[in-house]
């Protein structure tokens, strides 16, 4: 499958094109690329910097590439929809003309774009280089218009491996893709990043992965789940650092993410099963809701992981059942040898089953809770899934439940042939382990004379596996019309089936034997031949009855001319001359004239039939015996006068003839075992059914073993699942926690919610919480899918709207929910997790997450607390804290914001920062000094709208560097309005906001009135999308509209991060080489101390100290808002006012920026 | 690199995909997966074909792009395939070659973030229809002396559902307890199922296959017609009879239709010299295929196959009489007797026009001889 693409990609190995020329182009190419290089995106970026003027004037001009002139661009039309009509066949074959294509490539036309992409493209699947054409495609990675994008995409991930400088150049766009508002760029630039394989960037890309693990956006996430075994097998020293990635993946509860994770895990680290442990139940609670594919993967994964976790469910009927009947009177009933086998067999399982009597075998419930949720997927219209869940059940469910699969698989034979291949390989093997089950669906195995022959042959197998004392004869019924089937191989395999029917089948065997006997009066020799071979077999067993039959045999060797037929007949009437006598010497006597011209196996088998009856009958056969061996002395074949001179020596006693010519007649006459005939599948199920390495009956790489099961199970409480790690900080917070899950659950729950949660409140916790996970996320109840449907709808504006939708219903819920909680405190661990399974909702999710910090009592608990510890040590840091306080006081606000003129920000970021706000908090009491927090009252007010342009109207704006509460992307920019004119302002509101790309603005609540002489404050929110550039828009009044803009400062497009030291140097140690920005700059005279630099840094760029063991060095941390990469900032002093500015940061340009900034900070 | 290997899956006879697998992988996801990739192409294009594809060879690359990420697959819904890449049609190249508008859809989609991704957002029709079909096949081997070796009904229920906004359908059986084995589309809600015996489902837009199902073997298959056959190849002379007549027997009062007899001849018929009394026969000399079209089945007059075959000399004679396989319709019957009772539309207001029809197909339907 990996290579689906690559195989698409891979004729393109085949070069045809002429090499000087090529290398010519690609001169060209270095010529120009210093005006390529640059991607147009880079180019906007600085734009940014510059005054808006200066963009405008650009932006009339070139889009940015740099191509050829406006008359240029027309011409390469007219050239390109020519050619376009002529259906673009020719031009492969004329290296030449791929300068056309660059020049399309170059021109800021998209359909001329796209028409050379479409052309590339083409050129690609029909394995023509196009490698030379990589500089000018890999500009286009920032276009806009999706198809060429796409197309690009296509091309870069073909050829990226081999150009690798020039790959580079894309990189930073998908960086900047990375950041991007919107899931589904986000996730198609990590898709493309990883499927670049360059080298050099893999830590880019290791990063990209873990930002994108933590991503909001479950798309996003599934996506970084899809780039793990990209990256682990373009650098494996990586996986460490991916199984980290992977464990965290692993604990996402939406059904999205839950296939991909899986995936990687199994691409990654097959062995690290421990890792399942904890997301056993919701993988097995979440699996009939995950995509077709992903269930697949993790049926097949969970399958392996019961295997080393639960006690065989038939260890007490094993001796029972194998003992008794079943599979033994299958094979070699009355063999002795065999019988010994079986008695060691017993031996053991006597051994097991007095052991399994000693301890009573309960069924873990995790055990059955997976059989129990898997069956429904039987239904799957997806083969691949009822094949994965019928091994799931055949090598893991009570032998009384296996049966259920029967049913489903025998289903998939209606399917295509491919698929009855496949399935028909594992009944087989299951039909020689449990026979019964197949039973009643015997007749669905019945041979049409339609079936491809490999099907034939396969149904014939199991077929054969089938038959027993009750079905043999309807079976052997059926098999009579199949031998007179046109199609010989198959005749010739059902000539075996009926041989195997009739060793297994004691009562059968004289039936069968007589009917293969008549066999041999067929007229075709093929058949004949097999039914030689086969009766042959057949008389091993009981020789001295079946005499007649030897004798009818020798008489065919007159006619039949299969070597391996005559062969065989040889051998039965030398191994059982005794019981022919008077026809074995004649037979020797007519092969002996025939010698010369016979077939290498049949002369092997006349000297061997000779040396026997020299042995039995040397009277008779003496000089038949010498002259046969004469001819052997001198025949061409050595192995023939080998064989010869051996057996000469062996049997003909001469003086020198040691002791072994003593034992002649018991070497040649020994009592010889009967073959046994038996399945070609017998064993194929050691390996795990429905797996590639079955089908081949040979292991596949990557194939990893299904364990036996274990002699003591493991302890089965590793399942149990913790309450989430941050929610342990205090009981206050956890209680906190559920109290907002709860309202969560039931919104999304309908009227269904109560009833549910008293369910998994009362019932055993594994019992329940399956039960509920599956009803409620399995598309069981209307209701609840017309929500789902609903909610699908509303995905959309949710995001926006989400405050509005569902503040009023948490409110109402959680008084509720907490009234509850009192009643049942102790459930509450319990109760969340059946919560939190529930979840299939990705953006209720992360709601749910971040709700504690909305939800205004629970808020106000930990602002209190916060209080206290605030209050406790540092005075400096009130402000902030003051701040805090009184917004979430204003958080009522929040739960009707229409009416509302102001909108003040609220903590709702994730609620990890959250926690690392408050792990901060905590930890700065201990290891800070108190100088080190930010004063934010030192936050920066800029002009917005001056009072005299404003006619009277003042704005002013800071950066209140508090998260915004709608949306954590956005920078919160506080508004305060002055009204200086003597009249009443009116509906103060915004209007005709111009953005760069990707920037998004949520507008401040309109503002209905603001008196003469009065002053109001709005927040509103703005997403730079990591960048500096300005957010244009109008400030209306009643009367007048003003053009305003509001630019950042790059510290202010960064919130603050809490890192411990060490977390600090880990981080930094990954944001090496490219992404470090070093200056050495002399500290202002009012800076040497400590003190001031934190004070300044801190009032340049929104960042938060990072504790640090030396005083000669001050740490900060931030990430930036809208990507959250990290920004860290280091400043080292020396003597003399000497210091050492280090800003390692992923966003280069963010970097360069806040290097001048904090630079000036520090030196002014 | 380890070893590769190979695993391709056959559609329409023509094409044949491949997928180079090179680590362990369960072989059906991958034939399923090809199956999927056949069937999206098929959609697209109407056919798949070498020609198709080789026209279209971006969007090809486009689909297969959406439809895999690393070898493991994506988007594989058609609904949500269409709604990224828009299917090429005549009028939209056209318009696509004076505006330079694209196929990639402008839209993001949406469809593939949501819970139910086989539905799109936004459906608007101006007429509501939903139509299902009921489609069973009857699989038989009928031996010489005419009696049932084996017969079993497969049933599949095809929908087109044109429904707008997000209809939540309910459609229940007159007597689903014939229906032994059932697979659905994941639409389905299966707790429903095992509780009511009701199909309650948001339907994908358009065609798509809402279940299949197998009829319990202890009811009794009908087979609708009986077949009379003699062929005998004579020992001497080099030539055999044929004579074959077909006849309804339990049809339930229905006509049959598009009747066809296929028969693969043994390697040594050389030709056929057969008259019929209905319809027209073909023999293929290649592939030894004698195909004979009867169309509508005529109680009052029973058509009639008979005639010489003409053999290789020297040859001798075949073991075997070649075995006979059957094609045949019948309109507005379900053979196994199912029957729709009510389809119920929730979560929408308007009056849906809904159509059911039943039709019976002779599937592997084989007359030994």
């Amino acid at each position: 499958m990996t290579a689906m693409q690559k195989l698409l990609q891979l004729p393109v190995n085949a070069v045809n094109i002429v090499k000087t020329v090529q290398s010519q182009v690609q001169g060209q190419e270095e010529d120009k690329s210093p005006v390529l290089s640059p991607d147009s995106g880079q180019q906007t970026w600085y734009n940014a910097l510059q005054p808006d003027e200066l963009r405008h004037l650009r932006s009339g001009g070139s889009g940015g590439g740099g191509g050829g002139g406006g008359g240029g661009g027309d011409q390469d039309e007219r050239a390109a929809l020519e050619e376009g009509g002529g259906g673009g066949g020719s031009f492969q074959t004329q290296p030449l003309r791929h300068d056309d294509l660059k020049e399309m490539l170059d021109s800021n036309k998209d359909s001329l774009k796209l028409e050379a992409m479409k052309r590339i493209v083409a050129m690609i699947a029909r394995g023509k280089n196009a490698s030379d054409l990589f500089p000018a495609v890999v500009k286009n990675v920032a276009c806009k218009n999706i198809e060429v994008k796409k197309l690009v995409y296509v091309y870069l991930v073909r050829y990226a491996e081999e150009q690798q400088d020039l790959a580079l150049l894309s990189i930073s766009t998908f960086q900047r893709g990375l950041k991007d508002p919107n899931q589904l760029i986000r996730a198609s630039a990590l898709r493309v990043l990883s499927s670049i394989r360059v080298t050099i960037i893999v830590p880019i890309m290791m990063l990209a992965i873990k930002e994108a693990a933590s991503d909001m956006s479950p798309y996003v996430r599934k996506t970084a789940a899809h780039a793990i075994p990209k990256l682990y097998s373009l650098d494996p020293e990586q996986k460490d650092q991916l199984i980290e990635v992977i464990e965290k993946l692993l604990a996402d509860k939406t059904t999205l993410v839950a296939g991909s994770v899986v995936m990687a895990f199994e691409e990654v680290c097959p062995e690290r099963i421990d890792l399942i442990h904890k997301n056993y139940r919701k993988l097995c609670n979440l699996l009939i809701d995950v995509e077709e594919w992903g269930q697949v993967v993790i049926i097949n994964m969970l399958t392996r992981y019961a295997r080393t976790q639960f006690l065989n469910p038939n260890i007490n009927e094993s001796l029972l059942e194998e003992g008794s009947g079943g599979d033994k009177t299958f094979y070699g009933s009355d063999e002795d040898e065999d019988e010994d086998d079986d008695e060691k067999e017993k031996e053991k399982k006597a051994e097991a089953a007095a052991m399994a009597k000693r301890k009573p075998y309960v069924m873990d419930p995790d055990h059955r809770l997976l059989l129990r949720n898997t069956k429904p997927l039987l239904q799957s219209r997806n083969a691949a899934v009822v094949m994965a869940v019928a091994q799931l059940y055949f090598h893991l469910a009570p032998k009384a439940e296996v049966g259920v699969i029967a049913k489903a698989l025998v289903r998939l034979l209606r399917s295509h042939s491919e698929v009855q291949f496949v399935v028909l390989q594992n009944v087989a093997t299951m039909t020689i382990k449990r026979r019964g089950m197949f039973e009643p669906y015997l007749k669905s195995f019945y041979i049409r004379s339609t079936d491809p022959t490999q099907i034939k042959v396969l149904k014939l197998e199991v077929l054969t596996n089938l038959a027993n004392e009750t079905n043999i004869s309807t079976i052997l019924r059926e098999f009579q019309t199949y031998i007179k089937s046109m199609d010989k191989d198959f005749v010739a395999a059902t000539i075996q089936a009926i041989g195997r029917c009739a060793t297994n089948i004691g009562e059968v065997r004289d039936t069968c034997l007589n009917g293969l006997v008549q066999l041999l009066s067929n007229r075709d020799e093929l058949v004949v031949a097999e039914s030689v071979v086969v009766i042959k077999k057949l008389l091993q067993m009981q020789p001295e009855k079946h005499s007649d039959i030897i004798k009818h045999m020798a008489k065919l060797t007159d006619n039949i001319q299969v070597p391996m037929a005559r062969a065989s007949i040889l051998w039965l009437i030398g191994e059982y001359c005794e019981h022919v006598p008077k026809i074995a010497p004649d037979v020797l006597r007519k092969m002996a004239k025939s010698f010369t011209n016979e077939e290498d196996i049949v002369k092997l088998q006349i000297i061997n039939l000779a040396a026997k009856l020299y042995l039995t009958n040397s009277k008779q056969t003496k000089l038949l015996t010498q002259y046969v061996l004469n001819l052997a002395k001198y025949d061409q074949n050595y192995d023939i006068r080998d064989r010869a001179r051996f057996i000469r020596q062996l049997i003909v006693p001469t003086e020198k003839s040691g002791a072994l010519s003593k034992y002649a007649k018991k070497l040649f006459l020994a009592l010889k075992p009967a073959p046994v005939l038996e399945s070609p599948f017998k064993d194929r199920d050691h390996f795990q059914l429905g797996s590639l390495s079955h089908l081949l009956n040979a292991k596949a790489g990557g194939y990893q073993e299904l364990p036996d099961w274990p002699e003591a199970a493991p302890d089965p409480s590793v399942r149990n699942v913790e309450v989430p790690e941050w929610t342990k900080c205090s009981s206050r917070e956890k209680r906190k926690e559920k109290k907002v899950e709860k309202p969560f659950y039931s919104d999304s729950e309908g009227e269904s919610g109560p009833t549910e949660s008293a369910d998994s409140e009362s019932d055993s916790a594994t019992a329940s919480d399956s039960r509920s996970g599956s009803e409620e996320s399995g598309s069981g109840s209307e209701s609840e899918s017309e929500e789902d449907s609903e909610s699908e709808e509303e995905e959309e504006e949710k995001k926006s709207k989400k405050k509005e939708l569902k503040k009023p219903v948490q409110e109402s819920e959680s008084e509720q929910s907490s009234e509850e909680e009192d009643r049942k405190p102790e459930k509450k661990s319990k109760q969340q997790k059946s919560d939190s399974e529930s979840e299939s909702d990705e953006d209720e999710e992360s709601e749910s997450e971040s709700s504690p910090s909305e939800s205004e009592d629970s808020e106000s608990e930990a602002e209190v607390k916060k209080k206290k510890k605030v209050a406790e040590s540092k005075p400096p840091s009130k402000p902030v804290k003051k701040e805090k306080k009184e917004m979430s006081l204003l958080d009522l606000d929040d739960f009707e914001p229409a009416p509302s003129p102001q909108v003040t920000p609220v903590n709702t970021l994730l609620s990890n920062s959250l926690v690392t706000d408050l792990e901060g908090l905590s930890l700065s009491d201990s290891v800070l000094s108190p100088a080190t927090i930010a004063p934010s009252s030192a936050l920066k007010n800029y002009e917005l709208l001056h009072r005299i342009t404003g006619e009277g109207l003042t704005v002013e704006y800071c950066f209140s560097r508090q998260p915004f509460s709608p949306d954590a992307n956005m920078v919160a920019v506080q508004l305060q309005f002055t009204n200086n004119s003597s009249s009443d302002t009116k509906s103060l509101h915004m209007e005709d906001v111009k953005l760069q790309s990707g920037m998004r603005v949520k507008e401040f609540p309109e503002i209905e009135l603001l008196p003469a002489g009065e002053t109001a404050s709005a927040v509103m929110g703005i997403d730079f999308c990591d960048s500096t550039q300005a957010a244009n828009f109008q400030l209306c009044t009643h009367t007048k509209k003003f053009f305003v803009s509001i630019q950042p400062p790059v510290g202010e497009l960064m919130r603050t991060v809490f890192l411990t030291e060490n977390e600090f140097k880990k981080e930094q140690g990954q944001l090496m080489g490219m992404n470090e920005i070093t200056e050495k700059l002399t500290l202002d005279a009012r800076c040497r101390n400590e003190h001031a630099i934190v004070q300044r840094v801190t009032a340049a760029a929104n960042l938060s100290r990072v504790p640090c063991g030396s005083d000669k060095e001050c740490r900060f941390a931030g990430r930036t808002v809208t990507s959250s990469s990290l920004v860290l900032v280091t400043v080292a002093t020396r003597e003399e006012g000497a210091a050492q500015l280090t800003v390692n940061c992923e966003k280069m340009v963010i970097g360069t920026m806040l290097v001048k900034d904090i630079l000036l900070a520090l030196t002014q | 690199m380890g070893e590769h290997r190979r695993r391709s899956a056959q559609t329409t006879g023509k094409l044949f995909f491949l997928s180079v697998v090179q680590t362990e992988v369960p072989p059906l996801f991958v034939v399923e997966f090809l199956h999927r990739v056949a069937d999206t192409f098929q959609d697209y294009f109407g056919e798949c074909s070498e020609t198709v594809i080789k026209d279209n060879v971006v969007i090809v690359y486009e689909l297969l792009e959406e439809m895999l990420d690393n070898g493991f697959p994506l988007a594989t819904e058609s609904n949500v395939l269409m709604e990224m890449i828009r299917p090429p049609t005549i009028l939209r190249s056209v318009v696509n070659t004076l505006t330079g508008g694209s196929n990639v859809g402008e839209k993001l989609p949406t469809g593939q973030l949501s819970i139910i991704p086989w539905r799109r957002a936004g459906v608007k029709y101006t007429n509501n229809e939903a139509y299902f079909d009921v489609i069973e096949e009857i699989d038989a081997i009928v031996d010489k002396s005419g009696t049932t070796v084996f017969a079993e009904i497969q049933g599949v229920v095809e929908a087109c559902v044109k429904l707008s906004g997000m209809p939540d359908l309910t459609l229940s059986f007159m007597n689903p307890r014939l229906l032994d084995d059932v697979s659905f589309h994941p639409c389905v809600r299966f707790k429903r199922w095992e509780a009511d015996r009701v199909l309650s489902f948001i339907p994908p837009d358009g065609n798509f296959r809402l279940m299949s199902y197998h009829v319990s073997s202890q009811n009794l298959v009908a087979i609708p017609v009986y077949v009379k056959q003699n062929i005998s190849f004579l020992e001497t002379g080099s030539c055999g009879r044929l004579e074959i007549t077909i006849g309804p027997k339990q049809t339930m009062g229905k006509t049959v239709e598009a009747l066809m007899v296929t028969i693969h001849m043994p390697k040594s018929v050389l030709s056929v010299n057969l008259t019929a009394t209905q319809g027209s026969y073909t023999y293929d000399l290649t592939t030894k295929a004698l195909i004979w079209t009867i169309g509508k089945l005529n109680p009052q007059k029973l058509p009639n196959l008979r005639g010489s075959l003409s053999m290789q000399s020297g040859v001798p004679k075949p073991e075997e009489n070649p075995s006979i396989n059957l094609d045949l319709k019948i309109q507005q019957l379900a053979i196994s007797g199912l029957k729709v009772s009510r389809l119920d539309m929730y979560g929408e207001k308007y009056k849906p026009f809904k159509g059911v029809k039943y039709l019976t197909k002779a599937g592997k339907f084989q007359v030994r001889t």
